[in-house]
């Protein structure tokens, strides 16, 4: 038994505290910080306003993702994006930071090339001005997004201040069931903690259901901590993490790779460690998930029904909820399998990478998209584009009917050309349902990167589980 | 940033759960290289109807708001991206001061970045302020953030809490950078003990 037995998270913290006063936040070390396009540009400008440098260039790493189109990329017809993509360049190079452009290789979304770069590392603080940053906590780093402000903050200095957050453990326990994905297991938690339920808290991914998971799986369910509130998500590294870390391009190699191993292994939760909260959940239960509403929360299996804002308690909850089906042009008790599709996008930094698009892949091969039916995939990285081109996924795809797309963030969030019009409805492996996200009027719901194949190919939702 | 000190503002009652930063400036406003400029933005889809008109149901668009500075809404106030955006748009918008029972962890340091304050009050304080604000047209509270004291002059009074380094950092309008890099000696020799292998760099 450890004397003083930590989690992981606390494992991490306290050996990041560069200084602490009395009740004060303290200050922590940041090992690694990724920076786009979107949230940069204002904190650059800072710096120069303050005649201040980049404290670690080496320590930082940059692309561009949310601006870019995902055809004929390096024509950015919008002006304005194109200035913002420029004016990171310009900073990268004035400031001396690494940056992966527009044509470079080695670009795709910020989440996505971060770990298959080798940059993403056990034990590590990570910062990026990007509320996604969650999603490298799956290698048991403690990733958390920031402002712009701390952006700044974080580029004068290498340290962000911060209040230590509570923790929080979240198990799953037992085995998933066929056809529930690491996707569903996420919207499931969401649907029962609700998207405030883990505010203030770094979640830890436990039980036999979470630490079976790839690491694509455990980066789609640590991308998605934040749709609960949490400060961030993690999973303590294994065998699986290090298998996956071996060998990529940052990766520590040779005499470091053995003084990292050794690191890491002792990073994982003492056995009598205590979290401040608990949540159990029995995988067995999970069922593969479709949003029916505004927010992540909102979710119900896909063999439901729509539900009754008339049996929602709450009066808030309940407003939030009319407003909601409103939004989404659904009745109350529609069945969730009779709500028919325009759109179907296979993307962002919670499911395009290799893994999902194999997946998906597998259900669209040697089938056709519903004709009523526009879908696209849009892959997280240019390697991961390359990787699944060189597996012949790009034909399976084009075959089937679907959009084969440069890398980017694409339908996510729709800063690029690629946007919902007004009423049109999309099954999208992305991460968020507000209103608008993906274009102005637009009807999201958010599912795994099977079902949105399956919906695109059936023009409905259809239960993978039966497919 | 300018130091808060004590404010008093028209209320405007927004009477909503899980506003979310989409909706308080959402996307396409988002490519601007610069801090300013975003308050004709603020909630923009809630704010116009597609021809570009006030849109008449959205709650700050009646006249009895206009001018408002102070932001009262329901739980979970700024949720999902951490568009720092959200808070400029909001500051430029005219609010100083925003109420709710609780705020997303992201926007509410983004709040403390800007010199804009998050007041956090019970949910029951917080539905009694959005009654008021909606059954008296230009009503107007007071928030003094040296007592931690919110009231107005019909007799609400109520205290709030808030984190006390928080606090100070409004109450002096005070600059994270400038405070850290005072720390200079200490980041340094924490640097001087990282391992090696914690640098990356190209192994290909
Ligand atoms: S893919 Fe979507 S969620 Fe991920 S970083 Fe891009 S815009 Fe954000």
């Amino acid at each position: 038994m450890a004397s003083n037995p930590k989690t992981l998270f606390e494992k991490i913290w306290d050996a990041h505290v560069v200084q602490q006063g009395d009740g004060k936040p303290a200050l922590v070390y940041v090992d690694l910080h990724l920076v786009h396009e979107v949230t940069s540009a204002q904190a650059f400008e800072g710096l120069r306003l303050s005649g201040r440098t980049v404290r670690r260039p080496d320590l930082t790493v940059a692309t561009v993702d949310h601006n870019i189109p995902t055809v004929e990329r390096l024509l950015i017809r919008d002006e304005i994006s194109r200035k913002q993509v420029e004016a990171l360049k310009r900073n990268c190079e004035e400031f001396g930071v690494p940056f992966y452009g527009i044509d470079s290789d080695r670009q795709g979304i910020v989440h996505v090339i971060g770990p298959e770069l080798g940059y993403t590392l056990p034990g590590l603080v990570i910062a990026c001005g990007d509320s996604h940053t969650s999603t490298h906590g799956a290698f048991g780093a403690f990733a958390l997004g920031i402002g712009t402000s701390e952006v700044e903050h974080v580029l004068a200095t290498q340290c962000l201040v911060q209040k230590k957050p509570k923790t929080m453990e979240v198990r799953v326990d037992g085995k998933l069931p066929r056809g529930v994905t690491a996707k569903d297991m996420i919207l499931g938690i969401i649907g029962r903690i609700g998207v405030d339920g883990a505010v203030g808290h770094v979640i830890e991914y436990s039980g036999e259901a979470a630490r079976s998971l790839s690491m694509e799986g455990r980066m789609t369910v640590c991308n998605m901590s934040i749709e609960a509130g949490a400060r961030a998500g993690m999973v303590a590294p294994d065998e699986t993490t290090f298998a996956y870390i071996r060998g990529r391009p940052f990766a520590p190699q040779g005499d470091d790779w053995e003084a990292a191993l050794e690191r890491w292994r002792s990073l994982p939760t003492d056995p009598d460690a205590a979290f401040d909260r608990t949540v159990v959940i029995e995988a067995a239960e999970l069922e593969p998930y479709v949003t029916w509403g505004t927010n992540p929360g909102q979710v119900v299996p896909v063999s439901g029904r729509v539900p009754d804002p008339a049996s929602v308690e709450s009066p808030a909850e309940k407003a939030a909820a009319e407003r909601a089906l409103e939004y989404m042009g659904l009745e109350p008790d529609t069945p969730i399998q009779e709500i028919s599709l325009d759109r179907v996008f296979i993307g962002s930094c919670t499911n395009a990478r290799i893994e999902d698009l194999r997946a998906a892949a597998e259900i669209a091969r040697g089938r056709r998209v519903h004709p009523g039916v526009q879908a696209m995939v849009v892959p997280g990285s240019s390697q991961v584009k390359l990787q699944a081109e060189s597996e012949g996924l790009d034909r399976v795809f084009s075959e089937a009917g679907f959009e084969w797309r440069d890398s980017g963030c694409s339908m996510c969030l729709g800063m690029n050309p690629d946007v919902l019009q007004p009423g049109e409805r999309c099954a999208s492996t992305s991460n968020r349902n507000f209103e608008g996200r993906q274009g102005k009027g637009g009807r999201t719901h958010l599912v795994s990167p099977q079902m949105a194949a399956a919906a695109a190919i059936a023009g409905r939702f259809v239960d993978i589980r039966e497919w | 940033m300018e130091p808060y000190s004590t404010h008093t503002g028209v209320v405007a009652p927004l009477p909503r759960v899980n506003v979310d930063t989409d909706q308080i400036i959402p996307k396409q406003f988002l490519k601007r290289i610069e801090r300013t400029g975003f308050g004709g933005f603020a909630f923009f889809d809630w704010r116009y109807l597609p021809d570009g008109k006030p849109n008449p149901e959205f709650e700050l668009n009646r006249p009895s708001y206009e001018g408002a500075s102070i932001l009262v809404a329901r739980r979970n106030f700024g949720c999902g991206s951490s568009r720092e955006h959200a808070v400029w748009a909001l500051l430029e918008y005219g609010f100083s001061t925003i109420i709710a029972p609780s705020f997303a962890d992201i926007f509410f340091n983004n709040c403390i970045q800007n010199g804009v304050l998050p007041v956090v009050l019970p949910e029951e304080q917080v539905e009694e302020l959005l009654r008021k604000a909606e059954d008296r047209p230009g009503y107007r509270l007071s928030v003094n953030l040296r007592t931690q004291m919110l009231y107005d002059t019909n007799g609400f009074e109520v205290p709030f809490d808030i984190d006390p380094f928080v606090k100070e950092r409004l109450l002096h309008g005070l600059d994270d950078i400038a405070f850290t890099l005072k720390q200079e000696d200490r980041i340094t020799a924490f640097e001087r003990e990282r391992p090696r292998w914690l640098t990356p760099s190209d192994r290909t």
